[in-house]
């Protein structure tokens, strides 16, 4: 839950008052302010950020792991606001790990275009909405998603045995 | 069952040729990945009408070596020597970016001595210079000014010399570590460094007398590369790229790190927003990193080279012959490193390039739970298709060396 000393923040304050559910939760830690957003609602969340509280710039997209826990995903998305000197904001949203998948923010930022596909190629999360969600950093044919947790550092095929 | 028919090559041709005079064909073009002027090993898929490029698309990836994961394998401190591979031209600066998120999440930010911040600062405004130096040699290279590369490269190689001299290593410093450096400062360094930024102003107007009233470089560069800048913001374009375009965005003046609010400078910027504004603003900031480097030099503080944080730093060798306590600390940091709070944090400087920034999430435990590099390079990159298509494919070559990427930064 909001503590009452957050919900004084402007931004949250804003969202909370356009949509009582679009936040999940707050947190202030070392100074930077991360909100919980609803996955349904990001697309929504961040058009409104983008039009009225100036946070134009998207810095970039990551995910985090939090295998085996559920819901096990979070898709992380780094705001940030030249005109307010350099003001930041991160956003997440808790995915689970079956079948995962979220809005694409393409059609807002469209530098959020590669950020989305690295992280569909190496999470494994879809972007539904993307305009062409393939594979970036790893090989087409590629098998897994090597930034997961259960993926083992030292790949899954090949051993010094084979050679 | 019969075989499909094949046409005969000369019904081929007959199809073919009235297709040819209404419609100019196309020609797809591999650029790379080991061309010269991609500097490294990018890919971009041209698809060209004559010499006009109709279609770009960069293929990324060829330099994959999953540091990210990598991270998630290594102590804190360890990552340390990560970073450096990430950004090879400007090592110090991704260094001192992850020494800082580090920093942020031990809650140590306080703890770190003056000096220490000012050796930073002073270590990565000369990154700054080495890093346009190479970008500088290279980008002439590529239009056709060669001899600017061997001036150049003059000045890379005493830079380098003085990295040595600091850390040991030429290329892979690691020399800033979380909760300070990684050794003391070597003796006579800063007569190196003044010795160095004394001759260096000469040395800009010489690059400047090289290439400035070039005709071939003017007509190459001014008006070449021209992307609105709501379009390079839109890409995520950062850094020079930005300040060429007319905003005076930088990350040291808006979110000062590492006492970069005590130092006087200027943050150069144009509005012309193509390759010459590009090489402009680089050019500038070479004096301004100098001026910077000169202030750290005069005013640079005394006292101890790393911060008094003894689960986080190694004890002075001194007191470990001395001390249970402190050759106890040693031991657990050597062996199973240090531990840092759960938690999160997202930390950014302004690199030669533009915005890096390090999103590192720990669990409470000797590892990182994630590492999360926002490169420059990367997002810059992005914005290539926008600022070549319908331009000339000749343009290509100059757009590319005026966004300055490093392959390492854009496929870590």
């Amino acid at each position: 839950m909001i503590s009452d000393e957050l919900r004084e923040n402007p931004v949250i304050a804003a969202l909370e008052a356009r949509d009582s559910a679009a936040l999940a939760d707050a947190v202030l830690h070392a100074g930077q302010l991360a909100l919980f957003v609803d996955p349904e609602k990001i697309l929504d969340v961040c058009r409104f950020l983008k039009d009225e509280k100036q946070y134009t710039r998207l810095s970039g997209i990551t995910a985090v792991d939090w295998f085996p826990m559920e819901p096990r995903f979070e898709v992380v998305y780094l705001l940030h606001s030249i005109e307010r000197r350099g003001e930041r904001l991160r956003l997440k949203c808790r995915v689970a790990g079956d079948k995962p998948g979220i809005d694409s923010v393409t059609s807002i930022w469209r530098g959020a275009n590669w950020y989305e596909r690295e992280v569909f190629d190496l999470f494994g999360i879809t972007f539904r909405g993307h305009p062409d969600l393939t594979r970036i950093m790893m090989p087409d044919q590629w098998e897994g998603h090597p930034l997961r947790k259960d993926f083992p550092v030292y790949g899954l095929k090949y051993t010094y045995k084979d050679e | 069952m019969s075989e499909p028919e094949l046409p005969s090559p000369a019904a081929t041709l007959e199809a073919e040729s009235p297709n040819q005079q209404t419609e100019r064909r196309r020609m797809i073009l591999n650029m790379g990945p080991q061309h010269p002027s991609t500097h490294g090993v990018l890919r971009v898929v041209l698809e060209l009408d004559g010499e006009t490029v109709v279609s770009a698309r960069p293929d990324i990836g060829f330099l994959h070596t999953g540091i990210e994961k990598e991270c998630e394998e290594k102590t804190w401190q360890q990552v340390v020597t990560l970073t450096d591979r990430v950004d090879y031209l400007a090592n110090l600066s991704n260094n001192l970016c992850y020494a800082l998120a580090v920093e942020k999440l031990l809650n140590a930010e306080d703890a770190i001595p003056q000096a220490v911040k000012w050796m930073r600062v002073l270590l990565c405004e000369l990154t700054r210079i080495n890093s346009h130096c190479v970008w500088l040699g290279t980008h002439a290279l590529d239009i056709g000014a060669m001899t600017v590369f061997f001036y150049c490269f003059r000045e890379r190689e005493d830079l380098l010399r003085i990295f040595e001299m600091f850390s040991g290593q030429r290329l892979m410093t690691s020399y800033i570590r979380p909760g300070g450096l990684a050794l003391e400062p070597p003796r006579g360094w800063d007569k190196a460094v003044r010795r160095f930024i004394d001759a260096f102003s000469d040395k800009v107007d010489e690059y400047e007398d090289l290439l400035d009233k070039n005709p071939i470089w003017l007509r190459r560069t001014q008006g070449v590369g021209y992307v609105p800048l709501e379009e390079l913001l839109d890409w995520g374009a950062t850094g020079p790229m930005i300040r060429a375009a007319g905003i005076p965005w930088d990350i040291r003046k808006d979110e000062p790190y590492s006492d970069y609010d005590k130092f006087d400078f200027a943050v150069p910027t144009r509005t012309e927003n193509d390759v010459w504004a590009r090489y402009r603003i680089r050019m500038e900031e070479f004096r301004q990193s100098a001026k910077i480097v000169k202030q750290a030099l005069d005013g640079m503080p005394g006292g101890p080279w790393q911060a008094d944080l003894p689960r986080v730093t190694l004890p002075d060798r001194e007191k470990m012959k001395t001390q249970m306590e402190a050759l106890i600390y040693h031991f657990k940091i050597v062996t199973e490193g240090m531990r840092v709070p759960a938690g999160e944090a997202y930390q950014c400087i302004e690199s030669p390039r533009g915005e890096i920034g390090y999103y590192v999430v720990s669990n409470g435990g000797n590892k990182p739970h994630r590492v999360f590099m926002r490169t420059p390079s990367f997002g810059n990159l992005q914005s290539l298709p926008v600022m070549i298509e319908g331009k000339l494919i000749a343009d290509t070559i100059a757009a590319m060396g005026s966004m300055d990427f490093v392959l390492g930064d854009v496929d870590r």
